[in-house]
């Protein structure tokens, strides 16, 4: 049989199976929208509240008149559901907070690590009397304390925080989880000095050695437990996308981690493509769902407004879920790999344009014409933010995956400026702004300084787009020249260093963000600023108080 | 419960399905590898060398993987042939590398064959390679008012040691070039079999 037929058949095959999966959507009512779904991150009555907990009273009042539609109906939440959710917050408030504190430690030391790579790139003979200090061991320690640290201690704060508020129900074995977390933060601490002694596994993204990594196993199969129990304990009907997301996330690096560190059974080439499957999954099927599960609560939850198409946020779900696993061998393109897995993982590169596009559209339409929110909100301000970077970054992944534009871009600075879109410009970004709304119901303190939200946002912000467009240009110069054989290799060398000098600029504005975002937190756990509502996790109140604070 | 089992077995399906193409079907694939005659296995001080280069990251900046001669000049800069996967039958762990802020180095033990120039550019890159941005490691070496006997001085170029002294290579420094003088993957590698010819064989087997 030769190709063409082959094509042809496959061709046939897939619009049948086409045909098939649309007459079971239509069957199963899939293409009718389900507000219902939609709607359940909400009280009853509540549609149509904005809510945003990083703001003080006025700002609250100022964001509600902006976010008023006409045909909204003025009745209040169904205070029932409100006791509901402030108990589910009162379950997690412990675990969160812990997640949270880490994660902000681990965020400082490991940007401060990341601006002395930075720096250490164009100042070579910079820092090289010891060994921990060198740029190989301090880059890793970064990458170490940003990945495992700040974005895994506060994504698991986040699933804590929202699957009892999603599932209507208590937190369920909170000591199991907080259990967990002291496993995986003795496990990051003791992987960031193996790391600095120059004990390391020697694999992009793994690094950690394997003994520790057993620590890392542990608390997350101590978090998965008291979570699938909370899940089965649910009291709320329909489950929510963002349910699908985090648990589904939670569930698979736990896998991904526990396969691709297995001692002794990879070697060779298959170890280079289990390294590559772990190491893009970690984005795709870890810190994506959850940041992406993270932007359909937050958004609805702070314009007040159901998010447009419930079931285009499910077809997104799967498409990621079906997709994303595969991409990862388009790091290796051109390498010793078999040529199919190649092709496969471009392939389904181009895919994951599908989930990308449901999720944008999703976005677009439910935040039609209250854009002017953003001014408003500074949450709503972080989340904008991040969902538009998620586009722009998986589309610029997905051409990058395409062997012409992988020709120039592989082993460049442009895949670490590309990296630094998604996992800050997106996923961090979408954190910060989950913190700034978390942590006020988590201590029922408020933020003391709310100007101190905006002016990180601008830092993070400028920080991340002149690292971004520095690196990015400086990157794609550099593939040229490597690709020119005329051109001596020094010249791809010489003339990113320019750029390298911006991208150290950029990260110098990212890491002031951070100790700015540091420092609040701290001013806000040690009770600064005036006293507005009860101190709930360290001194529980009365019920009413709380009440008061959540329904506004 | 149905939404539960929904949500835990189609995320283990969509894994174990992408698990089984980057994981799975590439261990069957090379499992079975042989390495090729010119291969020579590690020598204990080249593997001792290897843990070094692990232990200082140098595979952030180098790679051991240079591409067919159609995706780049590769070839033409001296960096070798197009690598195959019995090329890394020893390598544990795989040291491919994803950047090239420096250069190839799978066939570096060809190209720069000599230890003096291999410890003198560790311990100072920029004084061979004028706009080097690689890392100086004085903390693989010692310096010394005078050499003891047994002692492996570093001969630098004139002006850059220490004023006085000598500059001995530590044991670390000296395990780490003997494994990239030995990053020699030159030997010729048979293009894999054409399919129509392992056809009728395997068709034969059954």
């Amino acid at each position: 049989m030769d190709s063409a037929i082959l094509s042809l058949l496959g061709a046939f095959l897939l619009s049948i199976m086409g045909l098939f999966v649309f007459i079971w959507s239509m069957r199963k009512g899939l293409l009718v929208e389900n507000p219902r779904a939609a709607s359940v991150i909400f009280a009853r009555g509540e549609i149509g509240q904005a809510d945003d907990p990083a703001l003080h009273e006025a700002g609250r009042a100022h964001l509600q008149a902006a976010a008023a539609e006409p045909g909204d109906a003025a009745h209040a939440a169904d205070p029932r559901e409100l006791a509901q959710r402030i108990e589910a917050d009162r379950s997690s408030a412990f675990p969160v907070f812990m997640f949270i504190a880490f994660a902000i430690l681990w965020l400082v030391l490991g940007s401060v690590a990341g601006l002395t790579a930075s720096l250490k790139l164009h100042m070579p003979d910079w820092l090289v009397g010891e060994a921990w200090q060198t740029f190989g061991r301090v880059r890793t320690m970064h990458l170490t304390a940003v990945l495992y640290g700040w974005i895994t201690n506060a994504a698991l704060g986040l699933i804590v925080w929202l699957l009892p508020r999603l599932l209507r129900t208590r937190l369920f074995g909170a000591p199991w989880v907080m259990l967990g977390g002291a496993f995986i933060n003795i496990a990051i601490a003791s992987a960031i000095g193996a790391i600095g002694a120059g004990w390391s596994d020697g694999m992009e993204y793994l690094e950690m050695p394997w003994q520790i990594g057993l620590f890392i196993v542990v608390g997350f199969v101590c978090i998965i437990g008291p979570v699938l129990y909370t899940l089965v304990n649910r009291k709320v009907e329909s489950l929510y996308v963002s349910v699908w997301y985090l648990v589904a996330a939670l569930l698979w690096i736990t896998l991904l981690f526990l396969v691709a560190k297995l001692p002794g059974v990879h070697t060779g080439v298959q170890q280079a493509t289990t390294n590559w499957w772990y190491g893009h999954n970690v984005l795709g099927l870890w810190f994506t769902p959850i940041s992406v599960g993270a932007i359909y609560y937050f958004l609805p939850k702070i314009i007040g407004r159901p998010v447009r198409s419930y079931n285009l946020s499910i077809l997104g779900f799967w498409t990621l879920a079906f997709f994303y696993g595969q991409v990862g061998g388009h790091h290796l393109i051109g390498g010793p790999i078999p040529g199919w897995l190649s092709t496969l993982s471009i392939v389904q590169s181009m895919m994951m344009i599908i989930p990308v596009a449901a999720f944008t559209i999703n976005m677009a339409g439910t935040l039609r014409g209250r854009m002017h929110l953003a001014l408003h909100s500074p949450t709503l301000r972080f989340m904008m933010f991040g969902g538009l970077m998620y586009m722009l970054s998986s589309v610029q992944g997905s051409l990058e995956a395409l062997r012409s534009v992988n020709q120039v871009a592989h082993f460049t600075h442009f895949t670490v400026a590309h990296a630094h879109l998604g996992a800050y410009a997106f996923v961090t970004m979408v954190l910060f702004g989950a913190i700034y709304f978390m942590l006020p119901r988590v201590l029922h303190w408020e933020w003391p300084y709310p100007r101190l939200i905006s002016l990180q946002f601008w830092l993070a912000a400028i920080g991340i787009l002149i690292y971004f467009v520095g690196l990015s240009i400086g990157g794609w110069l550099q593939g040229l020249a490597m690709l020119d054989a005329s051109r001596p290799f020094m010249e791809s060398v010489q003339l990113t260093i320019p750029y390298l000098q911006w991208r150290s600029v950029g990260g110098a504005l990212m890491v002031l963000s951070h100790l700015v975002f540091a420092g609040h937190f701290l001013a806000m756990a040690l009770r600064f600023g005036p006293q507005r509502t009860g101190a709930a996790l360290f001194a529980p109140q009365s019920p009413q108080a709380l009440e008061v604070a959540h329904g506004k | 419960m149905e939404n539960e089992v929904k949500l835990a077995a189609g995320a283990m399906v969509s894994l174990a399905v992408a698990t089984a193409a980057l994981v799975v079907l590439p261990y069957m694939e090379v499992r079975d590898i042989a390495p090729p005659e010119g291969l020579k296995p590690y020598t204990s001080a080249q593997l001792r060398g290897r843990e070094v280069y692990i232990a200082n990251g140098c595979v952030y900046c180098h790679t051991q993987q240079p591409r067919d001669r159609n995706l780049g000049p590769d070839h033409e800069r001296g960096w070798g042939r197009a690598s195959v996967p019995g090329d890394y039958v020893y390598d544990k762990p795989h040291l491919l590398g994803s950047m090239r802020t420096g250069p190839d180095l799978f066939n570096i033990g060809v190209r720069q064959p000599s230890k003096d120039w291999h410890l003198g550019h560790l311990y100072q890159p920029r004084a061979y390679v004028p706009g080097s941005i690689m890392p100086a490691y004085p903390y693989l070496f010692e310096t010394k008012a005078a050499a003891e006997p047994g002692d492996e001085v570093v001969k630098l170029p004139p002006g850059q040691g220490p004023a006085g002294k000598v500059v001995v290579a530590r044991p670390e420094a000296l395990d780490l070039v003997k494994y990239l003088q030995g990053l020699d993957h030159t030997y010729p590698v048979l293009p894999p079999p054409p399919r129509s010819a392992a056809g009728p064989a395997a068709g034969s087997a059954s």
